[in-house]
């Protein structure tokens, strides 16, 4: 098993290392060169925003989601005398509630810190008609907020149920969409890529035709013609589509940083380690040319006498 | 070496010939003779396997034509120099790189480089070496195209009227070359209508002389 891949391999490598003796049987055509090249390079370049689009709208969606599963919270306004009741019968109710994890009346001290930033450190909390805050964990089902409402707003008059993430969730489900969307475009641009190399590779094919014959006449193997076409349409398409997706990457960097608050539109980028990933779109035209010229050109030369 | 039994060939309408027989046996030397559109050509071209038999067994060097696979009709070309009667070439490669094809191809090219001058000169060619085919003439290019054919020192030679068109002094350079390379144990098969070659050639070497006419196939024949 090992040993058949690691033979394809170094095949598929002596067919690219070649021999420039092969090479020259095939006489070259500046037009169809130039054509390969740009349209390697035009789908590199659309591969980059694809890719960048699919990172993007994956953290995205990974962050919103994280926001999401953490909390709901309870807002419990009383008056004193009623506050620590109603706290229990709250805590009663989400007790059970199917849907929540846990629920903890927050303590005062908690409160004070959520307030300082606006109030400063020394609020005295016991003075102010505050509200009592009761974090909700929420378990992976999630609750029913409506029912939940309805129950609280019987036994519990004073208590606001918060889920402020909630609205997040179609959004959530609309960035995932983006993201497996971005994969999509990424292996269409691939399939077109092959066909366009597969048409330019056949219109050499039979541009060549009396080459071709006159090396099958000589003795030549179909491996060793379809060689010198696969060469050249290999690094014609790895060529292009190192240019296009490095242009790809220097439009992606010059788009505008709209900062933190630009979202999701500015957010369109890569990050970290995903400046790398367009770093593979060159071999992987490669390999798409490289199989789509090889069958092109073995099957035109069973075609033939 | 080359055996064809019983052989029936068609391009798709009539039988050109049926039941036609013949064995190439190593070190012959036979000439192919008959009407132009007899299917001199075709038979030749049955031999280094370019067509397929609709009829009969055609064996090369032991293999049945009709089992190989692409790669071993390549791999017996090898063994078989062949001179087109139009014979092409690679137009955009010079003359010298053409006639070093056939080595180049089986992976030999290192071989190329004491034989080609010799040989160019020998079939006259030594200072058109730099030319591309489609500059040379039709002799030229019937000489160019015999000096590839030879180049490999394959086992059989096959030419179909490789001497159509040259002068008589160079045709007879051309068959002292052929006699040379069957002295050295190549079969060769020559297709021609030029009987002052054939019975130049009868004076050198044990010539068989082979006549297709309305699809039958005679040897032996008498000038
Ligand atoms: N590719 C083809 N398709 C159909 N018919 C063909 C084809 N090639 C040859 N023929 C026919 O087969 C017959 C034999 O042709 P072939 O070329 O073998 O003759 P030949 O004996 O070599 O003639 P010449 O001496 O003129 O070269 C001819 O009648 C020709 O018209
Ligand atoms: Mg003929």
């Amino acid at each position: 098993m090992i040993g058949a891949v690691t033979e394809a391999l170094s095949r598929a490598l002596a067919l690219l290392v070649g021999d420039p003796q092969a090479d020259r049987a095939v006489p070259p055509t500046g037009f169809t060169a130039r054509l390969t090249i740009f349209t390697a390079g035009a789908m590199a370049f659309l591969a980059v925003f694809a890719i960048a689009l699919s990172l993007a709208t994956g953290r995205l969606a990974d962050r919103w989601s994280a926001e999401l599963a953490r909390t709901a919270t309870l807002r419990i306004s009383a008056p004193a005398d009623q506050a620590d009741a109603q706290i229990r019968a709250a805590l009663t109710v989400l007790d059970q509630t199917p849907g929540v994890a846990s629920a903890r009346a927050l303590t005062d001290d908690e409160e004070r810190a959520l307030l300082e930033p606006w109030f400063g450190p020394d609020l005295p909390l016991a003075s102010l008609p505050i509200p009592q805050l009761i974090e909700i964990v929420e378990t992976a089902e999630g609750y029913d907020p409506i029912g939940l409402r309805a129950r609280l707003q019987a036994e519990v008059p004073g208590a606001v149920l918060d889920d402020h993430t909630r609205w997040r969730t179609p959004l959530v489900a609309a960035a995932n969409r983006l993201r497996s969307l971005g994969w999509v475009a990424l292996l269409l641009i691939a399939g077109a890529t092959a066909a366009m190399i597969t048409l330019a590779a056949q219109s050499a094919l039979s541009a060549n035709a009396q080459v071709i014959r006159v090396m099958r006449l000589v003795g030549a193997r179909d491996t060793y013609i379809a060689r010198a076409f696969v060469r050249r349409f290999t690094l014609r398409a790895a060529l292009g589509a190192a240019i296009g997706s490095a242009l790809g990457v220097l439009a992606v960097m010059a788009l505008p940083d709209g900062g933190d608050a630009g979202g999701f539109l500015t957010g369109l980028g890569f990050q970290g380690a995903g400046w790398l990933v367009p770093l593979l779109i060159p071999p992987l035209a490669a390999i798409v040319a490289f199989f789509a010229t090889r069958a092109a050109a073995l099957r035109t030369l069973r075609s033939q006498a | 070496m080359i055996e064809l039994q019983d052989v029936a060939y068609s391009y798709g309408g009539a039988e050109l010939f049926t039941g036609l027989s013949l064995t190439l046996a190593p070190g012959s030397f036979q000439f192919l003779t008959g009407p132009s559109g007899a299917g001199k050509t075709t038979l030749l071209k049955l031999c280094y396997g370019d067509l397929r038999a609709t009829g009969g067994v055609v064996s090369l060097f032991g293999m049945d034509a009709a089992t190989m696979g692409r790669d071993d009709v390549a791999l017996a070309r090898r063994r078989i120099g062949v001179v087109h009667q139009d014979c092409q070439f690679l137009d955009h490669l010079p003359v010298a790189e053409n006639i070093a094809l056939p080595l180049q191809v089986a992976g030999r090219a290192d071989e190329a480089a004491g034989d080609l001058d010799e040989l160019m000169a020998w079939v006259g060619l030594r200072g058109q070496a730099a030319q591309l085919p489609p500059q040379l003439s039709g002799g030229e290019r019937q000489r160019a195209a015999l000096a590839r054919a030879v180049i490999t020192s394959p086992d059989v030679i096959i030419a179909d009227e490789p001497t159509g068109n040259v002068d008589w002094e160079m045709s007879q350079r051309l068959l002292s070359l052929l006699v040379e390379l069957n002295r050295m144990g190549k079969t060769v098969l020559i297709a021609s209508h030029d009987m002052n070659l054939i019975r130049t050639a009868k004076s050198q070497v044990s010539a068989n002389v082979l006549r297709l006419k309305d699809g039958r196939l005679q040897t032996g024949v008498a000038l």
